[in-house]
Order: structure tokens, then sequence, then C-alpha cells
């Protein structure tokens, strides 16, 4: 049934794209010159025929849910609502739709089966008005479309106006949907710091979010300083960088400048295999290979090493940083022209001083962008921690110890059943709203130095 | 213009700083230079002139092993700076093209500034001791340039901030720091208004005195406003080389007349 208008809408579209182009053509056989080319008309008639009535389609099935609802609700007999929470009336909604499709458990009274009687016949009406309003849309938007095909309208003009305002919308598109993310996460931020203060979170050393779930529960209280949460994160992602940049650059650089072709030809395409790796697959590396080899080694040379241990998750994330740092590197080094090595090495540098003299220098700034770039991709990611990094929040720098990171606390603390009136749960979003605005600052910082390196030999 | 230098040509054209015998150049399939045979003259400019794609860059760039730079290509034949084979082992191609400069088409200064645009050469070869003779390198090279004036005041600028034409002029300052015998020009001018083309032009002339200069053009009046020999290259060969008088007023092959009357080309 939903097919239906949007059969209708292909028909409608077509039919306007040909009226209007045979309209035009017969205008300029007539002998008069045309502003536009035929196609043009088609095409303004389409577009003026498929943007308005498919909007008009999805905002119809958007709201057509929601407003029969209410109807049906409304229409209910006089006092069976009374008294009841916003909880009861969404079972007996539920229940009156589960009888509409005829699946019926125990014996509901009889209002409910003529509740269900209404909701099918609504719906049915809502069906058949759409189609008919889509279709009169449809109509009136081809006749007003065919009423502009003279010579001297500028159909290419209105095509272009239309498809721009399409591209405007698509790339608002990302912009809503990022503030729809921080205006989801600030309303619960905001009651999460209802119960808990602000100063509290920000400078509290200790997280320890357990908190009794019943009244006559022994529990700790709850202590939710995110300090050794974020320093856990900072730890790790120090250690994947320190890491990455060095391998991601060097293998950059050989591949780039020192490597034979054949050579480049096998490795890039390699590491760009590495960068496609799922990070959960890397979790089980860190956990099942890595991390068993860092403690057997640190307990033969009598070191005391956790066994979820910051140099390995670290280490792996590290790893999945190589392939990003090198492409970006490679990138920006490609970027550099061919002149300025010509120049170098036309004053008798070796290829050595031109690449650290030269082509370094010159493509700094996109590198350090990608760095950069690197580093809030390493905050936020999140497998490979959960997998291998640890649970309890400790205020360390030490990598052979046990740390967790922001991640992984979110996802320990919306995992198993989660009530939406405690701080454990809220505490969650508070954390993914800090996580925001920190990867927020550090790619607006290297989105910055990645423009200027635009400009840098122009 | 040509005829007064006549005498003083016939003084310069002694001593040989470059001797060129059968010199092959293959970019992988392509055969672009066949069988060249040049002799360039130490304090002289040398033009090497044809149409597009006729193998004169692709020589220039032997004459200090630049193609060795790209994988594919691949050079025969013998050629020599002062009696020594720059193509032989035991000739660090380094060491090479410091002592045979180079200019390029594009002006393509470092994003650094100008100071350290001129000091990279001497840096990377060592050849200063004190920070005081580094100073003087670099404005003896800009002097040299014919730019120090326009830019004694603001070393410290990143030399891309500079006009084209004062790019282009940095550029041979950078060149020249390195000290060399010889200075290879691949279209200098090509990239600059007829202002800067000028003041370019003078430069090369007055380069003459101290350097053997091998500048490819375009452009035939500039070959024969600036060089006292000219070489026509056409398809890979060396169709006629002399004085360049000689080669604009009176040329021995039918092609050479044809590409200098404008018929091929």
């Amino acid at each position: 049934m939903t097919a239906i208008p949007f059969i209708l809408l292909i028909l409608a579209v077509l039919g306007g794209y040909f009226i209007n182009r045979m309209a035009a053509r017969e205008i300029r056989d007539t002998g008069n010159r045309l502003h536009s080319l035929t196609s043009y008309h088609g095409m303004f008639s389409a577009l003026m025929i498929l943007v308005p009535v498919l909007t008009f389609i999805l905002l119809w099935l958007v709201f057509r849910g929601p407003l029969v609802d209410r109807l049906v609700m409304g229409n209910l007999p006089d006092g069976v609502l009374d008294n009841l929470g916003t909880g009861a009336i969404q079972l007996i909604l539920a229940e009156i739709k589960s009888v509409s499709r005829g699946v019926i458990f125990g014996t509901p009274e009889d209002w409910k089966f003529a509740a269900a009687d209404h909701f099918v016949a609504l719906n049915k009406r809502a069906d058949w008005l759409l189609v008919v309003c889509a279709g009169a849309l449809s109509l009136a938007l081809m006749y007003f479309a065919r009423s502009r095909v003279t010579a001297e309208f500028r159909a290419r003009q209105g095509v272009e106006g239309i498809i721009s305002g399409l591209m405007i919308f698509c790339s608002v598109v990302a912009i809503f949907t990022t503030i729809g993310i921080v205006a989801s996460l600030s309303y619960e931020t905001y009651r999460f710091f209802e119960m808990v203060p602000i100063t509290e979170f920000l400078f509290g050393t200790s997280w320890e979010p357990q908190i009794p779930i019943r009244e006559d529960q022994i529990a700790a209280e709850g202590a939710f300083g995110w300090l050794p949460v974020i320093l856990g994160t900072f730890v790790i992602t120090f250690v994947a960088i320190v890491l990455a940049v060095p391998v991601g650059l060097c293998s950059a650089v050989y591949l780039n400048e020192f490597a034979p072709r054949k050579l480049r030809s096998v490795i890039k395409p390699l590491l760009e295999i590495l960068a496609g790796v799922p990070t959960i697959v890397y979790g089980f590396f860190a956990v099942l290979v890595v991390a068993p080899a860092i403690r057997s080694f640190g307990q033969s040379i009598g070191l005391d090493v956790a066994p979820n241990t910051a140099l390995a998750a670290g280490g792996v994330m590290g790893i999945m940083l190589i392939p990003f740092i090198s492409s970006f590197a490679d990138d920006a080094l490609s970027a550099v022209p061919q002149t300025l090595r010509d120049g170098a090495l036309g004053l008798g540098a070796t290829r050595a001083e031109m690449m650290l003299n030269v082509l370094f220098p010159a493509a700094l700034p996109g590198i350090v962008g990608g760095v950069l770039l690197a580093v809030s991709r390493a905050i936020g990611e999140t497998m490979i921690v959960v997998m291998a990094a640890g649970l309890i929040a400790r205020m360390t720098i030490n990598p052979l110890d046990s740390v967790t990171t922001v991640t992984v606390q979110i996802v320990t603390l919306l995992i198993g059943d989660t009530a939406f009136d405690n701080p454990k749960t809220l505490a969650a979003f508070a954390l993914g709203m800090m996580l925001f605005l920190v990867t927020l600052m550090i790619n607006i910082f290297a989105l910055r130095i990645v423009r200027k390196y635009r400009e840098a030999y122009d | 213009m040509n005829d007064m230098r006549k005498i003083e040509r016939d003084v310069h054209m002694t001593d040989l700083k470059i001797k060129a015998r059968g010199v092959n150049v293959h970019y992988g399939e392509t055969h672009a230079i066949k069988d060249v045979d040049v002799d360039i003259v130490d304090k002289t400019v040398t033009a090497f002139i044809g149409p597009s794609g006729c193998g004169k860059s692709t020589f220039l760039r032997c004459l200090n092993r630049m193609n060795d730079t790209i994988s594919i290509c691949r050079v025969t034949g013998q050629i020599e700076i002062d009696g020594r084979d720059i193509n032989d082992r035991a000739v660090d191609p380094v060491q090479l093209r410091a002592q045979v400069g180079m200019v390029f088409q594009k002006p393509n200064p470092f994003p650094k500034s100008i100071y350290d645009n001129i000091a990279y050469g001497p840096r990377i070869h060592g050849l200063t001791k004190s920070k005081a003779e580094l100073d003087e390198i670099v404005e003896k090279s800009l002097r040299r340039g014919a730019i120090w004036d326009e830019v004694k005041d603001r070393l410290n600028d990143s030399g891309t901030s500079l006009s084209g034409g004062q790019q282009q002029r940095l550029c041979i300052a950078r060149a020249i720091a390195t000290q060399p015998e010889v200075l290879l020009m691949d279209e200098p001018c090509s990239a600059l208004d007829p202002i800067a083309t000028a003041q370019v032009e003078e430069l090369i002339d007055e380069l003459r005195r101290d350097y053997s200069v091998v500048i490819v053009t375009h452009s035939m009046q500039q070959a024969a406003r600036v060089s006292q020999k000219t070489a026509f290259f056409h398809l890979g060969h060396l169709v006629e080389f002399n004085n360049t008088g000689e080669i604009f007023t009176n040329p021995q092959d039918s092609r050479t007349e044809s590409y200098i009357t404008g018929r091929i080309g």
C-alpha cells in the first residue's frame, strides 16, 4: 500500500519530464530560439514535481502514525483512561494495535475491539488520502511546470537552482546530525550534573561508579571524578602515538622517496589492508598475543606487569594507526611539487638531505594535521581498549599498569540493566560529552593546520 | 647586436669546458636523444633551441646527471667536464651537481626564508666555516643574481613571497651560491613576464664572465639575444651547432632554416 504513492511519484516525474520536453521541442520546431536546451525544460519539470511531492510523502509517513494513535486514543469511551500513567496508556495502545493485527492475548474488553477496528479504518483512510493528495499535488505541479514553458524561460537556471538547493541540504544534514548528537548528549549530561556536582566530576581523582541499586544494599556511595579515566585515555593514546608516529613517518618517507617502484606497489596496498582490519580483530591480537607476551617478558626481567597493561592496548592501537599516519604523511610528501625536489637535487643535495631539509618541512603542516587526527582517533577508539585495557580507574602514568579509558567506562556503564534515573548511567553521557569536546577541539586544531598547509607553496 | 659581439666571441672560444660524444638517452622504449656530440666552451652562453619534445631539456639534464633521478631513463655515451667523464663510477652525482648548477623552468624557491634559500647549498656542501662567511656568500650570491637591492631588507621573508621574476633570480642566486663552474638553465624565462625576462637575460649575460652557461629556450629571439653559440635539436638529433650569428643568418641545414623562419616547430 505504501508503494503506491511512490509509484505515482515516479510516473508523475517521468510524465512531467517528457511533457515539458515535448512542449519545448514544439516551440523550438516552430522556429523560436530557446533559452535552455529541451532536456533542461524536462529536468525542470521533473525536479519541480520530485522534490515537493517526495517531501510531502515522507512527512506524511512520519506524522501519520502519531496522528492516528491520538485519534484512536481520543475516541475511546469516557473513563477508561482515568487515573492511568503514561506507561499504562502506552500499554493499552500497544494492545489495541496487536488486536488490530489479529494477535489477541486473553480476553480484551469490547471497547478495545472497537478501538482496533477504528485503528484499522483510520489507517486505511490515511493511505487513500495520501494517494489522493500526492496525486493531486503531482498534477498541480505538473500543470505549473508545463505553464512555464516558453522560449525565454530560463529552465537551466531553474534546474541549477533546485540542484544546488539539494546539495546545500545534503551538506547541512551532517551539521544537523552533529547538533542532534550534542543535543541528545547534553540533556542527559545536564541531568547527571544535577546529581553530581560538576566540580567533583572535573577535578575528582577517584572514579568508582558503583552505587547501591536497592535501598538495603550495601555498596560504595560512588565517586565520579573523571581525572583517572581521562588520564588512562591519555596514557594509552600516548603509547599509541609514540609507536605510530615514528613508524608511520619512516614508512611514508621510505615509500615516497626511496622504495623501488615494485616494492612500493606491494607495500602500499598491504598498509591499506592494515587500515581496513576491524578494530575488534586488533583487540583479539592485543589480548591473546601482545598482553601475554609483554607480561611474560616483564616477569622474566623481574618487572611487575599487570595482565591488562596500557602498553599492550596502546601498542596495538599504535599499530592500527600506522597506516593512517603513513598514508597521511605520504599524501603530504607527494603534494610537495616535483620542482622543489629538482631544485634541491640540482643544488647537489643527497636524497636524504632533500627529504630532511626540503620535503619534510614543506610537508610538515600536513603531517602534523594527520598526527592530530590520529590522536583524536586514538582517544575515541573503543573496541581495542574494551578488550585489552583494564576496568579499574587508577591515577597512574605507568604504562605497565592497568588503566581504563573513557570509552571503556562508557561501555561498561551502559551494559546490562540500566536505569536512566541514577548517576551511574548518566555518568556515561557526561563522559561521552567530554570525549566529544576533547576530540572536537583536537580536530578543529588539526583542520586549521591542514588548511594552512594548502597555502604553503603558493 | 650579434655582430658587435663577434670579436669578443672569437677571443673567448678557446678552452673547452664540456665535451659530449655519442650521447644517447632512452626513456623506457623511447629513444629521446640520438648520438649527440657537443663541445661547450668556457665563459660562453650556449643556447639549445628546437621544437617541443626535441630532447634539448633531456640533453641538458644529462650534463648534471639529473636524469639519474628518473628511474626509466638510461643515458649512454661520453660526457666530459674538464676532461673527466661524469658518468664514470668514481664520480658522485651529488658533487657533480654542486659543480654544475641548474635553474629550472618554473621558479622553485624552497618554502624557507630568502637567506636560507641561498645558504642551503653552501650548508649542505660545507663550504663555510662561520656564520660571517656564510653571510658573505649569501650577499655575494644575491648581488651576483641582481636581486640584492630588492631583498636585502627582508632576508627573513619567505622565498615564496617574492614575485615570479624575483623568485627566478633568487633561484639563479641559489645556484651560484654553491660556486659552480657550469650553470644549466632550463627555459628559465618561460614563466616570466617580458620585464622579468629582460632582467634575467641581462643577468645571464653578466654571468658569462665567470661561468659557462647552457640555456634551453623556446624563444629564438632569446637565443639570439643572450647566446654566443647555438645548438639546434630536432627529433632527438643535434642538427646544427655553430656560432649564434651563423645559425640565425646563414643556417647550413634546411631543417634549421625551416625552424628559425617559423616553418616547423
